[in-house]
């Protein structure tokens, strides 16, 4: 009996000493809160790429310059980092302070009253050097929501050495029927050369990004005025007939898995003739640590078809403060200092000026230093600044946006398509099916959202 | 005799190319951490290259390895003893003094696993929110503990279920209590079994990576998150990614090695009597 006690005094005793540790850990949990000491954290989510990782780096400048904060970094894979912002977001976590997302959620978001808004940004700080389009992709009624940390569009990369020895000449403005002749003409792929590179994998993000361009300048849609999908038009038939034929004639084998990561490797090791994507890769292709083809790159405006501003895209991601940041005052510090001028001034002092981030700053594009280390220049101003968000199609769209739409419902039937695009490169199904399917998927969701009846 | 032993050859060979076979992408993402960016996306792949430490010593410079490895034992250990504490009373009371709902009740335990984690993902942040549990390592510990807690429950019950009535009988015959019977009699001769159902659960909880990854951010963020932070959305990254991923297994793989015995032990006991 007395054993029995014991044993039971002692499992008491486990018990008791359990809870208390949980209780104690609940407490330590509760009580953790925005500040260390006497210095306020921010908390910024961000995404791991090179111009991200230079800003982490030198961030370390910024502490010094505000000895109250203290910088926390959550670095996630570009899908989890939306799926992770958007689930604090939207249920009020109110983990983070500083969130990079893309001009495709900030309208959204800025709508539900998600994001704070930057229009308070101090008069150094010079909004209007920030690039016309990207600045109005990141605002909502108007008002600025975020600051682009850097920008993009598309355009066209070549091997010179192929194309001098086939004897073309790249126009500044090449078209569609001219980027079929030439990949035919460069297509050696008993060399391990592809005529072509293009994104194949499915996603809204990925293939059909691209996609998305080529039927706007090919003259089509994604909806019309009454949000009626018209994935079943002339104008989609012939702008996925086209990417199918030339992918599959002079793209590399398995072009349905490649995305941009993939392209770029295969042109960075000479392995395509021309490639169609980022203008941010420009950078990349030019550096000779990173690219086999650094002294054989050419590149040109995104081609056209039949119009002309929807067949180049814009893209930037942008840094936002959420409305459920603990440290607002420290979080619009942070991200002017992080999209200021001084910032691209400071990366160009550590690392050159061809490290700098592109597609935000006019002053960036004017700086004469800038100019000599990036040749490609030019090129991305121009096409950033082409890029037509409000008009991305010949035909009235009730939606913004070049290569997506701006719509949360858009992610979801982007990348549906995008398999069915997919399945039809593969030759699974024939483009006439992977298009009906389409519009199917594509009335199916608008119907249960209630866009249309 | 001989002759049936001699067409048996090839079972070790096929063992050997199974074993080859799994070990594979451990043992290329291994060698891929010592290439360069540009040579690990070399095609065609290449096998014999100049080693380079540099995704190491980047990978550090990034991110406190230390702190997620640190975390990550924390989690595991916590949420497998928690698991055990739980299961194990629960797995005895099931195994010898079953009622007619027994088997339901196992049923409806294991059934909990088939729902997908993101269809309870918003109600769950938000619980963690309102208790404060999110980004703190007793919040993981608790939702790994709900997990693994239907596969603990079962493997135990399957364990004690090997353990013949008649030598408790006879304990209680000898006025044992229930919680003499429990620690001083079934738990040794159910150990390895508990062992190797702890193993598992270590492992299950080190890998998870969905609810790691959404409810932390900094403080408790464990091992997986630290993988999750160096794939790129452009650039290359499968040399850095590769020295990421060999270095959040290596605790693990260690670990399973040193203990392969108990665990073999444990997963065949009871099969034969």
């Amino acid at each position: 009996m007395r054993l029995f006690c014991r044993a039971r005094m002692r499992a008491r005793g486990l018990v008791a000493f359990l809870i208390g540790l949980l209780l104690v850990q609940l407490v330590n949990a509760c009580s953790a809160g925005p500040q260390a000491g006497d210095r306020t954290r921010l908390t910024i989510a961000t995404v791991n790429n090179g111009d991200m990782v230079v800003m982490q780096d030198l961030s370390s400048q910024f502490e010094a310059d505000n000895p109250d904060i203290e910088l926390r970094w959550v670095v996630l894979e570009e899908n989890i980092l939306r799926q992770r912002t958007t689930t604090d977001v939207a249920s009020q976590g109110g983990q983070f302070d500083v969130l990079t997302i893309g001009s495709y959620e900030t309208p959204i978001w800025a709508r539900r009253g998600w994001l704070r808004s930057l229009d308070g940004l101090p008069a150094e700080y010079d909004v209007d050097d920030l690039i016309d389009p990207i600045r109005t992709g990141l605002s909502y009624e108007d008002t600025l929501y975020a600051v682009p940390f850097y920008g993009e569009s598309s355009m066209l990369y070549y091997r010179t050495d192929l194309f001098d020895k086939a004897g073309i000449t790249v126009p500044t403005n090449p078209t569609y029927a001219q980027v079929g002749e030439w990949a035919s003409q460069v297509h050696d792929p008993t060399n391990g050369v592809y005529g072509i590179c293009l994104r194949g994998k499915p996603g809204w993000g990925e293939n059909m990004a691209f996609l998305t361009t080529l039927v706007n300048t090919f003259g089509g849609r994604w909806f019309d005025m009454d949000w009626q999908p018209t994935i079943d038009s002339p104008e989609w038939q012939n702008a996925v007939n086209f990417y199918v034929d030339v992918l599959n004639q002079y793209g590399p084998p398995g072009a349905s898995s490649n995305g941009f990561n993939e392209n770029l490797a295969l042109f960075s090791t000479g392995k395509c003739g021309m490639w169609i994507d980022a203008t941010v890769a420009a950078g990349l292709l030019s550096n000779p640590e990173q690219s086999q083809v650094a002294d054989r790159l050419g590149f040109a405006r995104a081609p056209v078809e039949s119009y002309p501003n929807g067949s180049n895209w814009l893209w930037s991601w942008a840094l936002a403060i959420p409305a459920t940041s603990q440290s607002p005052e420290a979080a619009e510090r942070f991200v002017a200092w992080a999209t200021s001028k001084e910032y691209v001034r400071l990366v160009a002092d550590e690392y050159g000026w061809v490290s700098v981030p592109p597609g935000t700053r006019t002053s960036t594009y004017e700086n004469p230093d800038y100019q000599a280390a990036a040749p490609f220049a030019a090129t991305v101003l121009t096409s950033i600044q082409s890029a037509d968000i409000t008009n991305p199609s010949p035909l009235p769209t009730p939606y913004k946006g070049v290569q997506y739409v701006d719509i949360p419902e858009f992610q979801a039937i982007g990348t549906q398509v995008g398999q069915r695009m997919a399945s039809a490169l593969t030759n699974q199904v024939s483009v006439d099916q992977a298009i009906a399917q389409s519009q199917t998927v594509a009335e199916r969701f608008m119907r249960h959202t209630g866009y249309i009846e | 005799m001989a002759t049936k032993q001699s067409h048996r050859w090839w079972i070790p060979l096929l063992g050997w190319l199974v074993a080859c076979l799994l070990f594979f992408p451990i043992f290329w993402m291994f060698i891929t951490s010592f290439k360069t960016e540009v040579a690990a996306v070399a095609t065609p792949p290449q096998l014999f290259f100049r080693p380079t430490l540099e995704n190491y010593v980047a990978v550090q410079t990034r991110a406190s390895y230390f702190n997620f490895a640190w975390n990550s034992v924390v989690i595991s250990l916590g949420a497998t003893i928690l698991s055990l504490l739980l299961a194990i009373p629960a797995a005895y009371a099931m195994s010898f003094f079953p009622t007619k709902r027994t088997k339901s009740t196992l049923l409806w335990m294991l059934s909990t696993k088939m729902l997908p984690a993101v269809g309870v993902l918003v109600p769950i942040y938000i619980l963690a929110r309102e208790t404060g549990l999110l980004d703190t390592r007793i919040g993981l510990v608790i939702i790994y503990t709900l997990i693994n807690l239907p596969i603990v429950v079962w493997m135990i019950y399957s364990f004690f279920k090997e353990v013949p009535k008649e030598i408790l009988e006879a304990d209680r015959m000898d006025g044992a209590s229930t919680y003499q019977e429990l620690v001083h009699v079934l738990l040794p001769l159910a150990l390895p079994g508990i062992f190797s159902t702890a193993l598992l659960s270590i492992i299950l909880s080190w890998n998870e990576a969905f609810w790691s990854l959404n409810l932390t951010t900094f403080d408790a963020a464990p091992l997986t998150a630290f993988i999750a932070s160096f794939s790129s959305p452009q650039g290359l990254f499968w040399a850095k990614l590769s020295a990421a991923s060999s270095m959040a297994i290596a605790p693990i793989l260690i670990f399973g090695w040193v203990s392969q015995r108990q665990l073999v032990r444990g997963l065949t006991f009871g099969a034969v009597k």
